[in-house]
Formats: C-alpha cells, sequence, structure tokens
C-alpha cells in the first residue's frame, strides 16, 4: 500500500495524464487549425505535468523500497483501472467541441485552484511542481472559458449545444469534490490542497464564466458513494477504453525499452 | 509598361537572385504554380497530421508521447506557416480547403499510405520527414520571399524530426527480437514510398524546368532522389537494418549509390486516389471541417454580438 502522499500525488499525476488523453484524441480533427494545434498544446502540458508527477511518486516509491524499481512509464503502464485516482471527468469521453470545452473548463478551473494551494505546500516538491503547472493551466482556464463563452452566447445551435454538454457532463462535478480518505490528515500536514476551498473558487468561476455565456449554473452536482470516487480507484466504464489503448504496447511486449 | 517588358525584368530580378514579394509584379503562371505547390505542401502537412496521430495515444512510453504529440503539432504549425504563405498570392484559407476536400488539390502521397505499427513512427521521421527536408532545403532559397521564409522555419523543425525518429528506430533496433521485426518491416514498407516523395523522373517530369527558371525549384527530382538515396543507405547500416531493393549497390565510378527500379504504376495510382487510405484521409478532413462548421459559426456570430456591443458603448 502507498503513503497517502504517494497516492496523492499519483492521483494529480493520473488527473493529468487521462486528460491528456482525452486532449490528445482531438489531433488532427479539430474544428480549425488553430484550435488543433491548441488542443496538442493542452495535451503535451498535461503529458509533460503528469510526467513530474509520476517521477516524484517513482522517487517516493523506491525510496520506500528499492525492490519496486518504480518509474514513470510502470506507474502510467502498469497500473489497472483500480489502481488510477483520476477524477471521473477527466476520463469523460470528448463528444462534440461543446462538450470538449465545457469538460477542459470545469476541470482546469478545478486544477487551477488546486495548484494554487499547493504553491503552498508542506511538500516542497509537490509546491515547485504546481507552481510550473499553474502557469499552463492558467492558460486552459482562458482558452477554454472562451470558448464556453462563446459558444453559449454564439448561434442558437452552439447554445443548444453547451447546453446540451452540461447536461452530461454537470453530474460528473460533484465528484472533484468528494475527498479520499486521507485528505483530511494530508490538509492537516498542510501538503494536500483543501477541496472545500477548491470549491468555493471553482463555484465562482463558473458562475462568473456562465454569465457572461449567458446560461444559468445548475444546482450542485449531488455526489454519493454508491457513484464511485476515482479517488478511491472507482471510475467510470470509459477508463478501462483508455487504458487498454494507452498501455497495449508495453502489456504486448513487457520489459521492453522503447 | 507593357507585359513582354515586365515579363523581362522579372526574370532580371530573379537571375540575379533578387526576392519576389507579394506586391510585386509576376507572371499569373508564376502565381498559380505557387499556390498550387504552397497549397499542396500545407494540405501535406496537416493530412501528415492523421497517420501519425493514429499512434499518438498508444504511444510506448511518456517521453515517446510527448515527442509524437509535439511532432504532430509542429506538422500543424508548418501547415499555417504555409497556408498564411499562400495567402500572399491572392487566395484564402478556406478555398484552399475546398479544393482539398473536393480533390482538385493534391498532397503528398504518402500520406495515403498506413501506419501499422509504432515502428512506423520512426520510419516517418527518418524516411519521410528526412525526403521532405531533402527536399525543401533548396527551398528556402525559393524566389518567392514569403515561401523562403515559411521554409527556413519548417525546415529546422523537420531536420529535428527526423533525428528523433532515426533515433525511435535505433531504440527498437537495440532491442528484442519482436522490436527489430517491427523495426525491419516499417523500413521495408516505408523505403520506396518515401523515394517516390521526389516525384516522377525528370524526363516525365512536365514542370520542372519552368520552375527550375524561376528559381522555385533548385534541382532536378532524380538528382534529390540520389542524393537521398546515398544518405539512408549509409545510415541504415547504423541500424543493422536492410533497405528493400536487392539492387541497391554502391557504384565507384558515379560515386552514388545505385538503386532498384521505382514502381511507377503504384506512385501513379496512388496519386490518382487509388492508395490504401486515400479515402480514409480524405474522409476524415472532410469529417473535420463539416463537424466544425457549427464551431466556426459560433465563434463569427459571438465576434460580431462583441464587436456590435462595443460600437454601442461608443456610440
Ligand atoms: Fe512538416
Ligand atoms: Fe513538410
Ligand atoms: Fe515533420
Amino acid at each position: 500500500m502507498y503513503s497517502p502522499l504517494i497516492r496523492y500525488t499519483l492521483h494529480l499525476a493520473d488527473n493529468a495524464l487521462i486528460m491528456g488523453h482525452r486532449c490528445s484524441e482531438w489531433c488532427g480533427h479539430g474544428p480549425v487549425l488553430e484550435q488543433d494545434i491548441a488542443l496538442a498544446n493542452l495535451a503535451l502540458d498535461y503529458v509533460g505535468t503528469a510526467r513530474n508527477f509520476y517521477q516524484y511518486a517513482a522517487e517516493m516509491i523506491n525510496a520506500a523500497d528499492p525492490a519496486q524499481k518504480a518509474t514513470e512509464d510502470s506507474l502510467a503502464y502498469l497500473r489497472d483501472a483500480g489502481d488510477f485516482y483520476n477524477n471521473h471527468i477527466a476520463e469523460l469521453p470528448n463528444g462534440d467541441w461543446a462538450q470538449t470545452t465545457l469538460k477542459e473548463f470545469f476541470f482546469s478551473v478545478y486544477l487551477q485552484a488546486v495548484y494554487r494551494q499547493l504553491l503552498n505546500s508542506a511538500d516542497t516538491q509537490l509546491a515547485a511542481i504546481a507552481e510550473k503547472a499553474l502557469k499552463e493551466i492558467d492558460y486552459h482556464v482562458r482558452w477554454s472559458s472562451e470558448w464556453v463563452v462563446r459558444l453559449g452566447d454564439g448561434t442558437e445551435e452552439s447554445k443548444e449545444r453547451l447546453l446540451k454538454a452540461l447536461d452530461e457532463v454537470w453530474l460528473h462535478t460533484g465528484e472533484l469534490f468528494a475527498s479520499d480518505d486521507h485528505d483530511a490528515q494530508l490538509i492537516q500536514e498542510n501538503i494536500a490542497a483543501d477541496l472545500q476551498l477548491v470549491y468555493t473558487h471553482w463555484r465562482t468561476t463558473v458562475e462568473k464564466v456562465f454569465e457572461e455565456a449567458t446560461i444559468a449554473v445548475p444546482a450542485p452536482a449531488k455526489t454519493a458513494a454508491w457513484m464511485g470516487n476515482g479517488r478511491k480507484g472507482i471510475h467510470t466504464e470509459h477508463l478501462g477504453y483508455i487504458l487498454a489503448e494507452m498501455q497495449y504496447l508495453q502489456r504486448a511486449y513487457p520489459g521492453c525499452e522503447w | 509598361m507593357n507585359t513582354i517588358d515586365l515579363e523581362k525584368q522579372f526574370q532580371d530580378k530573379i537571375d540575379r537572385e533578387i526576392r519576389i514579394e507579394p506586391r510585386d509584379w509576376m507572371p499569373e503562371k508564376y502565381r498559380q504554380t505557387l499556390i498550387r505547390q504552397i497549397s499542396q505542401h500545407a494540405h501535406s502537412e496537416i493530412v501528415g497530421m492523421l497517420p501519425e496521430g493514429n499512434w499518438i495515444t498508444r504511444a510506448p512510453s511518456l517521453r515517446r508521447k510527448a515527442i509524437l504529440l509535439a511532432k504532430v503539432q509542429d506538422e500543424g504549425g508548418h501547415g499555417l506557416y504555409l497556408y498564411s504563405a499562400a495567402e500572399t498570392l491572392g487566395i484564402t484559407r478556406d478555398q484552399m480547403y475546398e479544393q482539398l476536400h473536393s480533390g482538385k488539390a493534391k498532397y503528398s502521397s504518402i500520406f495515403n499510405y498506413p501506419t501499422l505499427t509504432w515502428a512506423d513512427m520512426g520510419a516517418i521521421g527518418w524516411l519521410v520527414d528526412g525526403a521532405a527536408i531533402m527536399n525543401q532545403v533548396p527551398l528556402c532559397r525559393a524566389s518567392y520571399g514569403p515561401y523562403a521564409r515559411a521554409m527556413v522555419r519548417i525546415c529546422k523543425e523537420e531536420s529535428f524530426h527526423q533525428r528523433q525518429g532515426f533515433e525511435l528506430l535505433l531504440s527498437l533496433s537495440k532491442g528484442n527480437e519482436a522490436q527489430r521485426k517491427m523495426c525491419q518491416d516499417a523500413i521495408n514498407r516505408w523505403w520506396w514510398p518515401s523515394i517516390m516523395m521526389f516525384g516522377p523522373t525528370d524526363d516525365a517530369s512536365p514542370n520542372s524546368e519552368q520552375s527550375m527558371r524561376w528559381k522555385i525549384k533548385r534541382f532536378s527530382n532524380d538528382e534529390l532522389r540520389q542524393k537521398f538515396v546515398d544518405m539512408i543507405a549509409e545510415q541504415v547500416k547504423i541500424l543493422g537494418m536492410t533497405l528493400p531493393d536487392p539492387d541497391l549497390k554502391w557504384n565507384e565510378a558515379r560515386g552514388h549509390y545505385d538503386f532498384g527500379a521505382i514502381n511507377w504504376e503504384e506512385f501513379w495510382q496512388v496519386i490518382s486516389g487509388n492508395g490504401p487510405c486515400n479515402k480514409q484521409r480524405l474522409d476524415t478532413r472532410r469529417k473535420a471541417w463539416e463537424d466544425g462548421a457549427w464551431v466556426r459559426e459560433a465563434a463569427a456570430a459571438h465576434a460580431a454580438k462583441k464587436a456590435a456591443r462595443a460600437q454601442q458603448h461608443a456610440a
């Protein structure tokens, strides 16, 4: 069993990797060439951040037990879905452009608040990685807010699609704020972000951007134990397919250098 | 000045290696040749994103994933520079897309081949980007300024891609038997299509001569192809792999490698739409464009609303 800090670091890494995977699926299929490039850029940011968190997690795992020989790749490619700790929203399918940008909006605003708190984490490594990631995520927030506003306050069709996307995605936003059993301890030690504070930032930002997009913010999404919790390794059906694809070469040709 | 004098003056500038800029007078055929060539190149960059994009989600390590993502993103950027360069000649990007989607404009035939294994990401970087560089380095001195300047930026990145592709194959060549097999198989499949990238032989290349006179082109197809074969025939030894050509042999007298006959039937078939992925690639591009229509409309509508509100404020 991993320590709470390792688990938390894996959670941060998995979130970035899985969302990066979804962003990268757009490569070559965007509605405008500039946006195609923008999404590849978001994907690259996420993969870069994931690597930083995985490398740190691997370091801690090996320090606790050198026999583990963990690497960024063993952590990304050789764990099963039940050992991934990303949030559900990261694994949801892209859908259309409205669903993609709305997902990215909810997620990046959440990460922005998490990373901001981590700047002051008692764990200096987490703080350093968060500092670098925050510069990028600020851009993700700007990019995705602009799209939410454009689609909400664009044409009738775009608004309709945005509302449909909201209907798909909103119920998964509650899970972003569902905590892990060890969160209280990590917050006490001033290591992890306090999700209640994250929620305040998130709700305020969503309200502000939705107002500009001329759409209403729904009541908070209910989350209960039976809905699963990515932080505890209970996922949607989508994650299994992501991993089947992502891990295929490492699984089919074990022990190779690539 | 009459047209004959203008043309004389134009050719004189070209001969003295003075760059032609968008506002300068130019013969209509020069303009059309450039639009055709630059837009074809731009289309190749964006269609080329598809066969490589095919492996991003399956890249076998996070480092390779990041490299591949960055590469495909670069290709999109190349498309952007080139569309912009073509726009200076009086055509819009939407018009060029229209020509691509209707099948009127071509793109490099190489992207009509499928990427079947991870090793293809290495073979494409090494061979396809490699052949592209061979073709494109001389274009950095092309007579049309915006094109030449776009090519300078592009070539820098392409040579990076080639090194990364080679390095990927090198890792496979040092791997286990399955990896070495994957490596050799990719080289076998990409070799001939790569050397076809230089186009028909000189005696079958009707547009080449005029392009040489206009200094859009500096070397003939066969000259460039030979340079490429000479380079790759050496590099493949470092990989401990072979090229799928029994006639490949160093010719002391010529100071070059001899190579076997190219299957021009295949080349013309793939160009005319009968390659393994022609339909798939074009359908994918068309679908991306059509699915994106409502997004572009929304962006335009929002921009118009914003502008109207700003004006109301000002009034
Ligand atoms: Fe390129
Ligand atoms: Fe190119
Ligand atoms: Fe390239």
